[in-house]
């Protein structure tokens, strides 16, 4: 425990912490959208598909920077995204084999990449393969800043259209009925859900980050039925969630940071499947047990009745 | 020699993924088929860990588990009120965060790293010789995935009737007597079983871009079940040959390289594939146009 607080003090480590919390509150918020409109897997496409983005802006420029990643990662995802659309429009195949297609094709890609960097002659290539399972203890200041820059703008956008976003989650067709400029609002949520990936993939990882815009938005919708509210608790549940995956991983070595974040993502999701009011396993349960004794008290009193009337006659 | 055992290797992979990822895309759950080749993995690790060795029939029975777990558990999700595909996602992630958290506290007991289980180690499959009586029989890996496609021919072939009625009508299926649920099971029984006997060559990540990739182009190509199962194999099978060629002049990643080139078939039919490629649509409307 000593070891943990000793950790907060260290500024460094407070950098890292307030980036990674940051980084789960956009992502649930941006998640819960994405949820509503359907889209979960996306996500976990969008973070495989950034890998060969990633190995291309290092092979092209030879240095690790999160900027450069971000765009490489953002292009190669925005390809995936038409690539997904693409095939869905154009064959018989549905949206999820276009997408395992799209995902596995573009990671296969990452990976020979990542194997052609590991055996190449570039120079700084150590710790690239850290992007697979997330490594936020090595994350630099700089970076640090980006990815807090990127996330506050990602929330800015997100509660500047609030408005928007809800129609087109819930009734895109209204929306165009009422003059909104639909398809641009949709790739606009699909760019913002590429970049919170991207941006996530330094500290959790390409293959799990996809659960950080998942399993919050998952958790919060148990508690609540309005959007505005499961917003809010998806962004929190995301936060502490980044929040607890830094600090362990940092505490025990040899840790990457995606798994524990996403452990204690699932762990919220399992308080909640279990506790939420109304949706709740156990609200359930008590729900059936309530009804169960109202209507064994209401066949008593008829049972009574009939009684009577036999009675009376 | 070497050559031989590896492009044999990936070929049973590709064999096994390719009749069941068949029946996967045509159910529209290529993505249980992703979910289940992450979640296998903490069924892997804990194996290795009990057992200390890599090739038990303990390893095959726990990753058994854990993809029936994995397919329960979507589910039952699912039946609670979560939308599918967020429950696919929210288990696969657990299930492998779980067992990359296990690999990363006991990586120092067990010799079992992260790099293998995303790449595979195909190139090393010749030098995990199994020996009987001091005989020479071949690489281990060999036998092992001899065996799964062979219980996977067999019981898709001795149900291949019930299995394409429930590929292609579930209601009707379930209508004439077919337990579907048990065919789901059985069938989500046999992807986990692919997929742990295929990780230690191609590793569990790239499974799955063999399960779909290949499976879809064939999809593309015909209209018949059977003929369909055979193009899948096929076209898995040239992608290990063209992946493993390709792997050899970039020295680079053999699993990735058969993905990728996987994704070029893919690509190739989707563009010529004669009844449905996009160049045959181009060609069919300019000819009404004429």
């Amino acid at each position: 425990m000593a070891n943990i607080w000793s950790m907060i003090a260290d500024p460094n480590m407070q950098w890292i912490f307030l980036g990674c919390t940051l980084l789960g509150l956009s992502s649930g918020v941006i998640g819960s959208f994405s949820y509503l409109r359907k889209q979960s897997l996306m996500g976990d496409t969008l973070a495989h598909a950034a890998l060969p983005g990633i190995c291309i802006a290092f092979m092209l420029t030879g240095i690790k920077s999160i900027g450069l990643f971000l765009i490489g990662a953002g292009l190669a995802g925005l390809i995936a995204t038409f690539g997904i659309g693409y095939i869905t429009r154009h064959t018989k195949l549905k949206q999820d084999a276009a997408m395992g297609i799209v995902l596995s094709s573009f990671f296969g890609l990452g990976i020979v990449l990542l194997t052609v960097i590991q055996h190449g002659n570039y120079g700084n290539q150590a710790g690239l393969d850290k992007f697979l399972f997330g490594q936020a203890a090595s994350m630099i200041g700089s970076d640090v800043i980006t990815m807090s820059i990127v996330c506050i703008v990602l929330l800015s956008i997100c509660t500047l259209l609030f408005k928007q976003f809800k129609l087109i989650s819930f009734d895109p067709g209204f929306a165009r009925g009422l003059g909104y400029p639909v398809a641009a609002l949709e790739q606009l949520m699909m760019l913002l859900m590429v970049v919170a990936v991207v941006a996530g993939i330094q500290a959790v990882g390409v293959v799990l980050v996809a659960a950080l815009l998942i399993t919050p938005a998952v958790s919060a919708r148990y508690w609540t039925n309005k959007l505005s509210l499961m917003v809010i608790l998806s962004g929190i549940f995301g936060a502490a969630s980044g929040a607890v995956g830094t600090l362990f991983s940092a505490s025990v070595s040899n840790l990457p940071t995606g798994p524990v974040t996403v452990l204690a993502a699932t762990l919220m999701f399992g308080i909640s499947i279990l506790f939420g009011p109304q949706r709740g396993i156990v609200a359930k349960r008590l729900m059936r047990q309530r009804a169960k004794r109202r209507f064994a008290v209401q066949r008593e009193i008829s049972i009574h009745d009939n009684t009577k009337k036999e009675a009376a006659l | 020699m070497s050559d031989f055992w590896i492009i044999l290797t990936g070929s049973l992979v590709a064999s096994c993924c390719a009749i069941l990822g068949v029946f996967l895309v045509l159910r529209k759950m290529a993505m249980i088929g992703d979910a289940i080749s992450h979640s296998v993995m903490p069924g892997i690790v804990i194996a290795f860990l009990l057992s200390g060795s890599r090739d038990s029939v303990l390893m095959m029975f726990a990753a058994l588990a854990f993809g029936l777990l994995t397919t329960f558990l979507i589910q039952m999700f699912q039946q609670s009120g979560i939308q599918s595909d967020a429950s696919i996602g929210v288990v696969f992630t657990a299930l492998f965060a779980v067992g990359v958290v296990l690999v990363s506290l006991f990586a120092r007991q067990v010799h079992l790293d992260q790099d293998a289980i995303l790449y595979g180690e195909i190139a090393y499959v010749h030098w995990n010789i199994w020996e009987l009586g001091g005989v020479n029989m071949g690489p281990r890996a060999v036998w092992l995935l001899g065996f799964t496609l062979m219980v996977i021919v067999a019981v898709i072939s001795l149900f291949y009737k019930q299995f394409k009625l429930c590929a292609f009508d579930p209601a009707l299926a379930a209508a004439i007597g077919i337990p579907v649920a048990i065919f789901h099971y059985l069938l989500m029984g046999l992807v986990s079983m692919a997929t742990v006997s295929s990780f230690e060559s191609v590793g569990a990540i790239l499974v799955v871009g063999l399960l779909i990739i290949p499976a879809s182009t064939a999809y593309l190509l015909t209209e018949r079940l059977g003929m369909m199962i055979g193009l899948s194999i096929g076209v898995g099978i040239a992608s290990t040959v063209l992946g493993y060629l390709a792997a050899k002049m970039l020295d680079a990643s053999i699993a990735g390289c058969i993905v990728c080139a996987a994704g070029v078939l893919f690509a190739l039919a989707l563009l010529f594939s004669p009844s449905q490629g996009i160049v045959a649509k181009k060609l069919r409307l300019r000819k009404l146009a004429a």
